[in-house]
């Protein structure tokens, strides 16, 4: 369910940020529509 | 998840089909994951946020789960989430989201 | 950032004292931002939100909170029982080696003390009886309950003492969004905290005010008005409120790295010989009172964020065998770094440890985002610290320093349970300097790595992340 699909990043900044999500998918050939760093402090 | 990116994936959803999307997080605790993939699946378990009662059937994986990863260029694998293999355990929440996946 | 050629010359800035207070304020939590808003959709929960507070007892005997103010050290928390909120510390005190808790009265009496413009009512009686014994400053604006009532009837936000209505905080202009009672409640409230610690800190240290040249604040609010929301200096209405008629000041933002930030550029200011003694402070955070509060209800626990955490440190030149800020290990993140934690923690830790001559695995004791996981876990954020140690310990491991199943050891030793209230800025590494200047005083560590964080994604201006790290040690005699 990842092919062919576009990706919304939710990521954490002490975990895996936003960002960094979406740089690796796109560099997996994907398109990134939305990305977001959630900080929960 | 924050009611802020709970309307903006439900405007993507909207936009683009939630059949044309996948969510990616990047959570560093197997906490919480449960309730990001009942959002965009199931709706917001809270009631709360723009996704409650709204059951997007949007598919949920993580970053560091092999599905995800096995795609990522290998030099870029290693040096933006090598590290983050080593710091979190992605085992239990594999588990949770391949069990969300398994319900669409 | 250029690199600069390895030589090592430390840069020593003398730690002359640090103090931390926690201001016990449990009928502000209502004005906490997420309480704020939630209850205003739905009243019913300030009167659940009201059964759970805590009184200032328990407050002052919670583990947490006395690691806090120096009374216990950060490593024996992990063998103190949980739930810490209930298994209270016996005989506890509200001093502490290094800081101290403060009451509601005495918030309300030093509110009224440093409120030029008379936006604080407070009903006489009351008033009278139980803040007037802690009255500092200037005379409190005190009123009939009758004219109090009118006030919050009008627009004043009400302050109560339990079900008490005690007083009344009014806006400061009847147009400007950002002079609204909300606003100015959350921007006092920093500065009297901020205030309270450099005053204690002075006592402590036998210093008098005006012995103080520079005063930075790194509070969490924006002293400004519509013309300019987040123009600040608050730190030259603190400089004043204490009384150090020989200082100005500045603020430094930064999000949560803000406090690191300012004693960089205190300490540099010392170093150039531009002032001899720099104050940097931080008051507290209203805004992120209850901001867990929902989860905290809903697992029957007492609403922990209850607390306005503070803090002063005074800087000024090296003296032989005293514990330093190292100013040439100061660090910071470049734009072009990137936010995976393998980039933070090569900007924060590794490379400025490299310029010393330094490995990962030669520092003792890293202070990182030590959020108090008692307060975060029941909400779903997770144990902050312990993601932030084992990135660390990673990285070390990533460089053959330890190996995979020496991960664990690492975090024991060299890292701690988090301890601080969600109070933003405060738990940002600089929690722990009054506890690092202990340890290292008694020769318990040699060194300790203070590496604070911010996500400067949240004011939506840009979606990177930021960092400021530096070291902590002795003096050579």
């Amino acid at each position: 369910m990842l092919k062919g699909r576009k990706i919304i990043a939710i990521g954490e900044r002490d975990g895996v940020p936003g960002p960094v999500i979406a740089e690796c998918l796109e560099g997996a050939g994907y398109e990134v529509v939305f990305q977001a760093t959630e900080c929960f402090v | 998840m924050n009611f802020e990116n709970q309307g903006v994936i439900k405007r993507l959803a909207d936009q683009y089909g939630p059949e044309n999307l996948t969510v990616v997080l990047g959570n560093g605790e197997a906490n919480g994951v449960e309730v990001f993939a009942e959002t965009v699946t199931e709706g917001d378990p809270s009631y709360a946020g723009p996704l409650a009662g709204v059951a997007l059937k949007i598919p949920v994986y993580h970053v560091l789960e092999e599905e995800v990863m096995t795609e990522v260029p290998d030099k870029m694998r290693e040096e933006k989430l090598q590290l983050s293999t080593l710091v979190i355990d992605i085992e239990p929440m594999h588990q949770v989201l391949e069990a969300s996946r398994a319900k669409l | 950032m250029s690199e600069l050629k390895e030589s090592i010359r430390p840069v020593r800035i003398g730690i002359e004292g640090v103090s931390y207070s926690l201001t016990h304020v449990p009928d502000l939590v209502r004005y906490g931002s997420k309480p704020l808003r939630e209850i205003r959709a739905k009243p019913s929960l300030g009167e659940q939100l009201a059964q759970q507070l805590r009184d200032f007892d328990a407050a002052t005997a919670y583990a947490p909170h006395q690691v806090y103010i120096g009374n216990i050290a950060p490593e024996k928390l992990s063998e103190l029982p949980k739930p810490w909120y209930e298994r209270l510390i016996e005989g506890a005190t509200r001093e502490g080696r290094f800081g101290d808790l403060v009451d509601q009265d005495e918030f309300y009496a030093i509110l009224a003390g440093a409120d030029q413009f008379n936006l604080a009512s407070f009903e006489e009686n009351w008033f009278r009886r139980h803040s007037a014994p802690h009255a500092i400053g200037r005379a409190p604006k005190l009123r009939p309950l009758a004219e109090i009532q009118a006030l919050c009837e009008k627009d004043a936000l009400p302050l109560y003492s339990g079900k008490q209505l005690v007083g009344a905080f009014e806006p400061g202009h009847a147009e400007d969004a950002n002079l609204i009672a909300e606003v100015l409640l959350e921007n006092i409230a920093a500065k009297v905290t901020a205030s309270h610690s450099l005053r204690s800190l002075l006592k402590t240290l036998t210093l008098r005010p005006d012995d103080i040249d520079f005063v930075i604040s790194c509070s969490e609010e924006a002293v400004g008005d519509r013309y300019n929301r987040g123009g600040g200096n608050l730190a030259k209405a603190i400089a004043e409120d204490v009384g150090c008629v020989n200082a100005s000041g500045c603020d430094t933002k930064a999000f949560c790295a803000g406090p690191m930030y300012a004693m960089v550029l205190g300490a540099s200011m010392v170093q150039s010989g531009l002032a001899k003694r720099v104050a940097v402070v931080a008051g507290g955070s209203l805004a992120k009172l209850g901001m867990k509060f929902e989860s905290h209800l809903k697992k029957n626990m007492p609403v922990l964020e209850d607390v306005l955490g503070s803090f002063a440190v005074i800087l000024s030149p090296a003296n032989p065998g005293q514990v330093c800020m190292r100013l040439d290990s100061a660090a910071f993140h470049p734009v072009g770094a990137g936010a995976s934690p393998q980039a933070m923690a090569e900007y924060l830790a590794e490379k400025p440890l490299a310029k010393l001559g330094m490995k990962l695995t030669d520092v003792d004791r890293y202070a990182v985002e030590l959020h108090n996981p008692e307060i975060t876990v029941p909400s779903g954020s997770g144990d902050v610290p312990r993601t932030n140690y084992l990135t660390l310990a990673a990285l070390a491991v990533m460089r053959g320093q330890i190996q995979k199943n020496q991960m664990e050891d690492f975090v024991r030793q060299r890292g701690m349970l988090g301890y601080a209230p969600t109070q933003g800025h405060i738990p940002s590494a600089i929690v722990y300097l009054g506890h690092a200047v202990d340890a290292l005083q008694r020769g318990e560590i040699r060194n300790s790595l203070l590496i604070a964080k911010g996500s400067l994604f949240l004011g939506r201006m840009t979606q990177l992340s930021d960092g400021c790290s530096f070291l902590v040690d002795r003096n050579k005699t």
